[in-house]
């Protein structure tokens, strides 16, 4: 298991965050289709904690076994905090003039969507399972 | 970095997208895109995103903006060179996320401007080419 944590304050961190994602799902051998889905993820999480909470940290986890592959992301801040998740998951729903297409578009992309939200921060987590073919 | 406005000829700009190029970097081009074209004869552009491994939801808002933006001064667009993964992880985010005239590559792209440029202002699409046919 390898696990990473990135600190993100600026632009430039969400591109590390990405790049973190798509290099930890090609070394856990998954393919470019998988690593743009988890970059692509991991980039929209980030995204939303530098909106609207204007930092955040970004934790990369490889949970794979010898059954399968899981890539998970985790991404916390401690903002504000989402008002109504149900409103916050549906396509076109934004507070801050974006196409609302973040979070369920995220969601669409990965196996597994957790989040938890409070007036203390929110936080994310994201995983990218796939079975591994018997060699 | 910024990102480079490559003039093809007085009337056609190539932008192609850097790998890592940055929120900050992104809304830089959409303005020097924006006022480039207002205040040049610039009349087509072809903005290339095959460097671009990861489109996520704002920077499809971004392309998406910029295009309606772009065209709002009378211009042309078309995006070229998406790569297939993203193309993929774009459709799975949701529907209509890019919303866009697309070519394959930039050869093609250049030929779909083309006619796109025909089809807004038939009368300046070959100024002074002799050889094409008037258009009624």
């Amino acid at each position: 298991m390898s696990r990473q944590s990135l600190e993100l304050a600026g632009s430039s961190d969400l591109l590390q965050a990405r790049l973190s994602a798509r290099t930890l799902a090609q070394r856990a051998g998954l393919g470019v289709m998988d690593q743009t889905r988890f970059a692509t993820a991991v980039s929209e999480l980030c995204r939303n904690a530098l909106t609207y909470a204007g930092e955040g940290w970004c934790h990369l986890t490889d949970l794979s076994d010898r059954e399968q592959v899981v890539l998970q992301a985790e991404v916390e801040d401690r903002g504000p905090g989402i008002a109504d998740l149900t409103l916050a998951m549906t396509d076109g729903f934004s507070t801050s003039g974006s196409l609302g297409a973040g979070l369920p578009g995220a969601r669409r992309l990965v196996d597994d969507f957790r989040i938890n939200s409070t007036t203390g921060g929110t936080v994310v987590l994201v995983r990218i399972i796939r079975r591994r073919h018997a060699a | 970095m910024r990102v480079p406005l490559l003039r093809l000829n007085a009337r056609v700009l190539i932008v192609p997208l850097h790998a890592d190029v940055s929120d900050d970097d992104v809304i830089g081009f959409q303005r020097d895109l924006t006022e480039r074209v207002a205040s040049s004869e610039v009349r087509g552009v072809v903005i290339d995103v095959s460097a671009l491994d990861v489109v996520d939801s704002y920077m499809a808002r971004v392309l998406n903006d910029t295009a309606r933006m772009l065209r709002l001064l009378g211009s042309s667009v078309v995006l070229c060179g998406v790569q297939p993964a993203v193309a993929l992880t774009l459709v799975e985010m949701g529907r209509n996320l890019v919303d866009l005239v697309t070519a394959f590559n930039l050869e093609r792209a250049l030929v779909k401007l083309d006619e796109q440029m025909r089809l807004a202002d038939p009368v300046a699409a070959d100024p002074g080419d002799a050889d094409e046919p008037p258009v009624a």
